[in-house]
């Protein structure tokens, strides 16, 4: 008997192993909802690796904050002088974007809608993956004790990168959109249809439950519907890739927008705001005319030729003939009619007119916005001069 | 009697210092969990099944073998998100301590021609075990593709191979 024991002790051993593991197996998918079956093994095995990430991710970015910062400065003014030019061109647009966002605004506090805020983030640098190709989470160094909590939305100056599923003291773990357990409420931009996003085996994004006879085409950009309560509405996810047919629904793939195989710092989404947009108290109370009084570029005042009537906007701030378009084209506020701009006054000169002045041609795109502005009396009714929807301004498209 | 390419005298038996027993798995997880973030291809290798295979073949003992399998398995296992059951890894990686363990008796492995096949072996058969975990007892929708797991499998080997070479020099007589 002995002898026998001893001849298949190991075989016994090795049933023994896999029968146990077995036991855990079945034990943590019979109580899969409760999540914490397993936690005490994978708060050890967190602890133990974690330090040595945090470590090493914490020296590549001081030595790499060195070279990049005192060493390697090669092109630095180039991209400087192209950054400044792209500043001024998405300020131009971002005053386009916000009498768009005012607009929908007051449309919103009217239909009674409510909407959700960003209200606090937690910004956190990736230290480690799964390892695991079956498995696409990613741990962040910031856990409970910098406030993070289950279910908080995760994302990267790209876009929607998952949510955190498991936190401890000091490190989260973080599920990314495209594993297959991952479920993010999506609508489509143009078309507005809305679907559920899910990861695949192979780690491709697809759009599920868009019926087949609607009709969506690749390039479209795919962005948070809001239907989760997880993730803020409006959020971009991805783009369409590849749409193809077969069954009820159609299969839809997404290119992400996020980079969530290279993540290195994200955002977490610590605090959301939900409030009902009020007509008298929006969230800017600057009106669109005066972002964009301020944020143009101008020529200086004509001394000759007195305007009969001084460019005032409803506001009281001088509004100046644009030369942005005159320069490179591109300034989609300078090209259209005045009376097209919301909230603001005729000015003295068409912007035709300034097109053609010869010192507008001259006004360098750097240089800062100086406009006098000069308050009004009285506060400005805010109703006096609709807004018009960007619409209507023929050939307004931004760049 | 066994059947070998060697006689019983040829067969060296090796031990590891405490320290290396405990830090090289460790480090072969956390380079696992940490370098696919960096470089993206390196989501095909499978460090901790190389360092498996190492303990088992170098230590040839069936007991240390598996024990160390389920050991790195289970460790691996813990760092996945909880929709990934522990114990997946675990199972594949006990089965394949205790193969490469046997065959560490029967063959010689030091030479890196067999080093090649065996871990191309393994691999598919660790490969085999997971998938089947996987599907069958927990039920994830996972597909096979094979010739991803063979070039997976011949790109882990010749890791493996220089790899068993670095690691070659912690081994003791025993």
């Amino acid at each position: 008997m002995d002898n026998l024991m001893g001849r298949y002790r190991n075989v016994s051993i090795l049933a023994a192993a896999i029968f146990l593991q077995i036991v855990g197996l079945a034990i943590q998918v019979k109580r899969q909802e409760e999540n914490h079956s397993s936690r005490l093994l994978r708060v050890w095995a967190v602890t133990a690796v974690t330090p040595l990430e945090k470590g090493i991710v914490r020296l590549q970015s001081g030595v790499g904050s060195v070279w990049h910062n005192y060493l390697y400065l090669r092109g630095v003014r180039q991209e400087n002088r192209d950054l400044q030019e792209k500043i001024q061109k998405l300020q131009l647009y971002q005053v386009r974007l916000e009498q768009d966002a005012e607009q929908a605004r007051r449309l919103q506090a009217l239909l009674g809608f409510k909407e959700q805020f960003i209200a606090q983030t937690t910004a956190a640098q990736v230290i480690g993956s799964s390892g695991s190709e079956q498995s696409r989470i990613v741990y962040i160094d910031k856990g409970s004790n910098q406030g993070i909590k289950r279910e908080m939305p995760v994302i990267s100056g790209d876009g929607v990168v998952g949510k955190v599923i498991m936190v401890f003291g000091d490190t989260a773990q973080v599920l990314l959109i495209s594993d297959q357990s991952s479920g993010v409420g999506a609508i489509l931009e143009q078309s507005r249809l809305q679907g559920i996003l899910k990861g695949k085996a192979s780690g491709e994004l697809v759009l599920d439950k868009i019926m087949s006879d609607e009709d969506v085409k690749p390039g479209e950009k795919v962005l948070t519907s809001g239907g989760d309560q997880i993730f803020p509405k409006g959020l971009p996810i991805g783009t369409v890739s590849k749409v193809s047919t077969g069954g009820q629904f159609l299969q839809v793939t997404l290119r992400p927008a996020a980079a969530l195989t290279h993540l290195e710092e994200v955002l977490v989404i610590t605090q959301k705001q939900e409030r009902e947009p009020s007509l008298a108290n929006g969230t800017t109370p600057t009106r669109a005319a005066d972002i964009l009084a301020q944020r143009l570029p101008s020529v200086p005042d004509k001394p000759e030729t007195p305007a009969p009537v001084p460019a005032q906007s409803a506001a009281g701030v001088q509004v100046k003939p644009q030369t942005l378009a005159t320069q490179n084209g591109e300034n989609p506020a300078a090209s259209r009619p005045p009376s097209a701009v919301p909230g603001a006054a005729p000015v003295s000169k068409p912007p035709a007119a300034a097109a053609q002045d010869p010192r507008a041609m001259k006004t360098p795109l750097t240089k800062p916005a100086v406009i006098p502005v000069s308050k009004p009396a009285t506060p400005p009714v805010q109703q006096q001069t609709p807004a018009a929807p960007a619409s209507e301004t023929p050939g307004d498209t931004p760049q | 009697v066994s059947v070998s390419y060697t006689s019983q005298r040829q067969i060296e038996v090796y031990r590891f210092s405490l320290p290396v027993t405990i830090l090289v798995p460790l480090l072969a997880v956390f380079f696992q969990a940490f370098l696919p973030l960096k470089f993206g291809f390196f989501k095909f290798f499978d460090l901790p099944l190389l360092v498996v295979i190492f303990f088992a073949m170098a230590r040839r003992s069936q007991l240390a073998g598996l024990l160390t399998g389920a050991a790195i398995g289970i460790l691996q296992d813990s760092l996945t998100g909880p929709f990934h059951h522990i114990g997946m890894y675990g199972i594949a990686k006990t089965v394949v301590g205790y193969g490469a363990s046997s065959l560490g008796v029967k063959l010689d492995v030091e030479n890196a021609g067999t080093r090649l096949l065996v871990t191309v072996a393994f691999y598919i058969i660790h490969q085999v075990l997971y998938f089947t975990i996987a599907r069958g007892l927990v039920g994830l929708d996972l597909r096979w593709s094979w010739p991803h797991e063979l070039i997976a499998a011949v790109a882990n080997a010749l890791l493996g191979v220089f790899l068993f070479a670095v690691m070659d020099r912690l081994k003791q007589r025993a």
